[in-house]
Formats: structure tokens, sequence, C-alpha cells
């Protein structure tokens, strides 16, 4: 295998692993942020103790999440060194903001967060929990701003040819508000919201099946569910404005996304299916026209497919995009019916006794994880083989200094060190989970214990 | 060639790059130090306390290198681009020992068993060390120029980075750190724990002397680029007679029992090494071993003026701000460690 191809798994390893945490961090920050109001408002102890517990799990997602970020700023330099010299003028300033206003907030305020309670006043540590927790959507914002100038180029102009040309900055403001950076924050945010909710919903089943800290559980349900059924939905808009900007700007992503060929012919929306690369057509469930109507609300328009596009500005794995994106259209869809569903029971008091709900809520966390997953994949194998679409190719973009052989080496480091980081990841945060919130009684009597029923009887058993 | 204060606008970036870097020197610095003399504390308690003591703060410090490979990044792409590039194995090491010394910090305290503590401890002295070594080295191959051509790209092989005197530059790096991660923690700390540091603290201040004496030697005999200006400028010689003064007053301050002193004076040695190295190799950045024509300045590897504004005044907006809050932090945390229910 050759530098580039090396290289792109690397890379596509290294932030795939990576991509687990940040959103698990800002989700679970999110709710964190909720719990810690509710103990403010309500004086409640058990929700205290909630954040607490959170909080410790919120450590150790934190701590990867850093650990392995580093990396793909360091990749940047080692591995793909013309990119950096080709984008290093425009979204150098992005990275910058990214590390002077959203890292330094985050990690300046995480000390107090996880080490402050009896050091400052609760108000103040409240107000901790919210900055850690602005502090990861803002670095969001900015490494989504960078990734969505590779996407729509904007606020630039070229200088040099060859080899040495790179992308300047002419115009600030147009670079940070290129056409898709707003959609795909949004978009960002909102998924990293489910994979957080749905953590704090998937533990909180476990133990309503386990029968273990019932009430606490049921309290951490609430939140959690509040926080997912609003994100599914606002996912479906957010999700849908990102797809209109990729209409209008990416047509080749666009035409992969739903294997469309014919440039002549309505576009189908497929509900699933595969690209048949050798015969140039598309099989599958589609809703005839589906595509012509999201893009020009008209089911016979035709849409701009692969054949006008040259061979060699084409996504070369067409498959990998068109499955990516049908699989988190699928889970998107999936997890707007099981929050409403949640969600009528809760209200009709029904849900906490439906076994088999609270088994499917236990293993649904992984859902929105891999929605955001191939969410990436479908963004950023279809911008292929651009790194910055339309001006520097993948294979461009590469460092002539760096070997096969060294790449291979990192390579076979990453994969070790990051199998054992996700083995030991696992096994802590299941410690955790079995350990259970902070008060006492580990054991299945603990739902008759005196102090917790004492607590159940101060908030009269209503859920937020 | 557009001037701030009669300054061009790459040379204040130079100046913002030195005082990011300077900053992380500073402070990852003695959390790095700190987990390198890790494994001189032999009681479980001392462990805990030597670890909580850069408990609330670390993850903060980490983030200024994220800050200076940015400033980096941003301001001189061709000069990030050709080093990380050529470094690429050292590089590498750096970033495994970054992840196993954020997870051994975290891991550590959530399991009891004795085993487990101990594995983490070695894990987190030793990527401590490993971090710190491959930092120094690559700077010491920055300082003795590299093989770069026109394009910037490194024409050396993979393993030229192991060379005498950038190793020389890693260990004098380790012996600082040292110095400064020990000074941190007797301030930190008190009763056995804070006795024991005293004297690590006069060890590795010793050890230090000793590296930067020959470090100094050997860069005037054999890397004498490295001390052409202050030979022409004899004024500038008050760096290196402000820097054994405030060795000295390590010393001092520490028999004194005055720790904040002599951590201020530490760090002082730091921020002038690193004006020394500024001072000798600007307006130069990468010295190219093959030609002096290949070298990246200030002006050839500098983003655009626009670019550099722009960054300018997000370092002048965000700068303070970071001030503002990081001094918060420090003042929540000041004063000897308490161990409770959240520590490590």
């Amino acid at each position: 295998m050759d530098v580039e191809i090396l290289s792109r798994i690397q890379f596509a390893f290294t932030i795939s692993f990576h991509y687990i945490y940040p959103p698990l961090s800002i989700g679970l920050g999110l709710c964190m942020v909720l719990m810690e109001g509710l103990y403010l408002r309500t004086g409640n102890a058990m929700y205290e103790e909630m954040t607490k517990f959170f909080t410790k799990i919120f450590a150790l997602i934190f701590g990867i999440g850093v650990a392995t970020g580093i990396v793909m700023e360091f990749e940047f330099g080692t591995n793909w060194a013309t990119y950096s010299k080709y984008v290093g003028d425009v979204f150098g300033s992005a990275l910058a903001a990214e590390g002077i206003f959203a890292f330094a907030l985050e990690s300046g305020f995480l000390g107090v967060l996880l080490f402050g309670w009896n050091r400052v006043s609760k108000g103040m540590h409240f107000f901790a929990t919210i900055m850690v927790t602005l502090g990861s959507m803002f670095s969001a914002i900015w490494i989504v701003v960078a990734n969505s100038w590779q996407q729509t180029p904007a606020g630039y102009h070229i200088v040099g040819h060859g080899l040495e040309a790179r992308a300047e900055i002419t115009d600030f403001w147009a670079m940070v508000f290129n056409p898709s950076s707003v959609d795909r924050v949004l978009h960002v945010w909102i998924g990293a919201f489910l994979a957080g909710s749905f953590l704090v919903i998937s533990i909180a089943s476990y133990y309503i099946l386990k029968n273990r800290y019932v009430e606490f559980a049921k309290k951490a349900f609430g939140i959690g569910l509040t926080v997912a059924l609003l994100s599914s939905y606002a996912q479906f808009f957010a999700g849908k404005a990102s797809a209109e900007i990729v209409a209008k700007y990416q047509p080749v992503k666009l035409a992969t996304i739903e294997g469309h060929f014919d440039s002549s012919a309505s576009a189908d929306m497929y509900l699933f299916g595969y690209i048949d690369t050798k015969n140039k057509t598309t099989h599958g469930v589609a809703i005839p026209g589906g595509l012509s109507f999201l893009t020009h609300y008209d089911f016979n328009a035709p849409v701009a497919g692969l054949n006008a596009f040259k061979p060699q500005d084409r996504p070369p794995a067409l498959n990998i995009v068109f499955q990516s994106y049908h699989i988190m259209i699928a889970i998107g869809m999936l997890l707007i019916a099981l929050t409403t569903f949640g969600f009528i029971l809760l209200k009709k008091n029904k849900l906490f006794n439906k076994r088999w709900l609270m088994l499917v809520f236990a293993w649904s966390v992984f859902l929105p994880q891999i929605a955001n997953q191939v969410g990436w994949y479908t963004a950023e194998t279809g911008r292929q083989p651009w790194v910055v679409y339309g001006l520097l190719r993948t294979s461009d973009a590469l460092s002539q200094a760096v070997t096969a052989n060294q790449v291979v080496f990192s390579l076979i480091l990453f994969t070790l060190v990051y199998a054992l980081l996700f083995a030991l990841f696992i096994f802590l945060l299941n410690r955790k989970i079995q350990h259970g919130p902070g008060y006492e009684n580990d054991d299945e009597s603990e739902t008759h214990s005196p102090r917790l029923e004492e607590m159940a009887g101060s908030f009269g058993g209503t859920i937020p | 060639m557009e001037t701030f204060l009669g300054i061009d606008y790459s040379t204040w970036w130079f100046l913002v790059v030195g005082a990011t870097f300077t900053g992380y020197a500073i402070l990852d610095g003695f959390d790095l130090g700190a987990g390198a003399i890790h494994l001189f504390f032999n009681k479980e308690e001392s462990r805990r306390i030597a670890l909580n003591a850069i408990g609330p703060v670390w993850d903060g410090n980490e983030v200024w290198l994220v800050i200076g490979g940015g400033t980096l990044f941003a301001g001189f792409p061709k000069v990030y681009a050709a080093v990380f590039s050529a470094f690429y194995i050292p590089f590498m090491l750096f970033l495994m020992a970054l992840i196993f010394r954020a997870i051994s910090i975290e891991f550590r305290s959530k399991e009891p068993m004795l085993w487990w503590r101990k594995m983490w401890d070695v894990s987190y002295c030793i990527s401590s060390i490993v971090v710190t070594l491959s930092l120094g080295v690559v700077l010491g191959n920055v300082l003795i120029g590299l093989p770069i051509d026109k394009a910037g790209n490194y024409m050396g092989s993979t393993f030229d980075f192991l060379n005498p005197y950038a190793l020389m530059v890693g260990v004098t790096t380790l012996a600082l750190f040292m110095m400064h991660g020990a000074i941190y923690l007797v301030m930190k700390t008190e009763k056995r724990l804070y006795t024991k540091l005293t004297i690590i603290v006069k060890n590795s201040t010793i050890f230090f002397v000793i590296s930067v004496l020959l470090l100094s030697f050997y860069t005037l005999l054999y890397v004498p680029h490295l001390s052409l200006r202050i030979k022409e400028n004899p004024w500038l010689f008050f760096i290196p007679v402000t820097m054994v003064l405030a060795v000295a007053n390590i010393a001092r301050r520490i028999t004194q029992q005055r720790y904040r002193q002599a951590f201020l004076s530490s760090a002082v040695v730091i921020s002038l090494l690193l004006i020394l190295i500024a001072v000798e190799l600007y307006p130069n950045l990468v010295l190219s071993s093959l030609d002096e024509k290949y070298n990246l300045t200030v002006l050839n590897a500098a983003s655009s003026t626009k670019s550099l504004k722009i960054m300018l005044i997000v370092a002048a907006i965000g700068v303070p701000l970071v001030g503002i809050y990081t001094g918060f932090v420090y003042k929540t945390f000041k004063g000897k460690v308490k161990l409770d229910e959240m520590s490590y």
C-alpha cells in the first residue's frame, strides 16, 4: 500500500476513534447542566448525586477525548504537510480561535467541575459546569467551520502555482460563515446532544432493568429522554438543511448519496439499496423522484447525475457514501420513533415496567454513535477525491518527506494503543456504572433503604 | 511591508508563537516534571498527593500545546509542515506518550488494586519522560538545522533525529522540567513528602546545572551559529547572566523556604532559555543544512498579512480571557493539597 492510502486509513481511524468521545462530552455536559440546575432549583440531594455520578463518567470521557484529539492537529503536519501549507493561512485562524476560546475555557473550568465541589460556592460550581459545556460546544464550532471551509470554500483567493499554490484568506467572516458552516455546526451539535442523552438513558434503563437505584434512574431517564426527544426532531430539520446545502454546492456528492447516474432523469430517494458500479445503476427500494422533490420541489425535475462528472472528479468509493448516508437516515428516523414512543408511555406512566423497551433503551446508546460516525463518513468520503473541494486533491495533500514504512509503524502503534484504550474505557465505564451513584446500599434491597425512601418522598416521584 | 508599532506583522506573530511556547513550557513543564519524578515517591499517599497537586490544572496546561501548535500552524504553515513531517517518528512517540500520560492520570485512581495503581504510576512516569525527551530532541534538531530543500521538504533519513546534540537538548529539557516540577510540588505539599521533595529539588537543580553547562560548552564548540548574535552584540550577555542569577536565586529561595519565589525563578529560567533561542534564530525559524537560501524565515514562511492581522485580533481578545480564568482556577486550588472524595 502507498503512503496516500495508509495516511488516509490512519487519519480516518484516529478521527473516528476520537469522535466517540467529544459528542458524548457535549451531550452529557448539557444533561449535567440540567441536573445541576434542577439541584439548585429544587435543593433535592438526589440531583446532586446525579450530577456527581455523571461528572465522574464525564471525566473519563473527557480525558480520552483530549488525549486523542491532539493527534489530528499533529497529523496535519506529519502526514498532510502539503495540505497544511495550502490551508494554513485560511483556517489556521479557526484552529487558533478554537484553542484560545474553546479548549482553554473547557479545560480551565474542568478542574473546578471535577475537584471544586468543596472549594467554590454551589452557584460558582454550576457556572463551571456551564462553561465546560459551552467550551466543548465552542470547539465544535471552530473545527466544523474549518471542515466546512474544506467542503464549501469561501473568503479566500489562491496564490502561487503548482506545488507552491496556497489559499490565502481575504474575508474572515466569509470564511467563518461559509455556505455550509452554520447548518453543519447545528447538525453536529444536535448529534452530540443525542449521543450524550442516550448515554444517560442507557445507564438509567440498565438500573431500572436491574432494579437498582430505581428512583434515581427514573429521574435521570426523564432528563435524558427530554433532551433526546427534542434533539431527534431538531435533527430532522438540521439534517434536511445540510442536505440542501450539499445539493446546491456539492452536486457530485448528492448524486453519489442517492446513486443517481443519469443527468436527464429525475432522481429517486432510496430507503435502502446498493450501487451497481459496473452497470452504473442503483438497486433498492426507492421513492420515485424523491431526490428531485427534495432539491427542486418537483418529482419530475432532472438532477445532475454521476455521468455528468469526469471519473477523476467522482468519489472513488460510491457505495461507502451511499450506505453511510442511508444508515444515518434510518437511525435518525428510528430515534424519532423511539423517543416519541418512550415519551408517550412516560406521560401515561407505563414506560418503566416495559422490560423489553427498557432493554431497547439500554442498547440504544449505540444508535446515535453509529449515526454520528456514518454521517461524517458520508461528508468526508463524499468529498473525495478532493481534500479541499474543487481546489486540492487528497493525493496532492501528502507529506513529501514521509515514507510508507513510517506510516505503517504509526498505524500499528495507534491500532494497539487505541484497542487498549477502548478496552480500558469500557472496563472503567462498566465499573462506574456498577458502582452506581454515591449513596450507600449497592445491593437489591436498597429500594427499601430509609434514606432512599426519604429522598424519593421528598420529590414526590414526579419526573421532569 | 506593513508594520504595527514599527514591527512587521510576521515578527509580531513570531513573538506570539514564542510566547505560547514559553507559556506551554512553564505550565505543562511543571506537571511533566512532576510526572518524571513520580516514582521517587514510595508511599501510596505521597503518590496520590503528588498526582492531585497537578490534578485540577494539567489538562488546562496541555491546552497550551494545542494553542502553541495552532499558532505555528496558522502563522507559519511552511514551518509546521516541514518540521512535523521531518520528525515523524519522534512526534508519533510523543503522541502515544501523551495519550498514555492522560489515561494514567485519569485511570489510576479508578481501581484500588495495588498492581493497577503501580502499573499506572510507572506508565505516568515513563510517558512524562518520553513526552519531555521527544520535545527536547525535536527542539535540538531544529536548533542545529535540518536538511530541507527549496520546497521545505525534509531530505534526511528517518532516524537522523537521534544525534548527540539533540539528545543533549532532550536531557537538558528533562532536567529543567524535573527541577521545575519538583519546586511546584514542594509548594503544594507538607510533612514527609515535603521533606523528601526538598531533597529532590536540590538534586534536580544540580542535574539541570550540569546538563545546561555541558550543553552550553558543546554549543559554543560545535554549533557556532547559535552564539553568533550574542558575540556580535555583547549587551545580550545579560540573558545568560540573568539566567545564572535566576538559578542561584532558586537555591537561595529554597533555603529560605520561599517556594513561590523559587518557582517564579524557575519560570524565569525557562523563559530566558527560550528568549535566548529566539534571539539566536531570528529571523530564521528553521535553518536548512543544505543551503542557506532554503532557510525558512519569519518572512518567507509566514501567512499573509491579512491572516496575521486577524489572528492578532483573536489573540488580543482571547489571551486576556484565558489569563483571567487560568488565574481563577489556580486561585481556587491555591495552597497545600487536601485529598477528598472527588480526588484522584
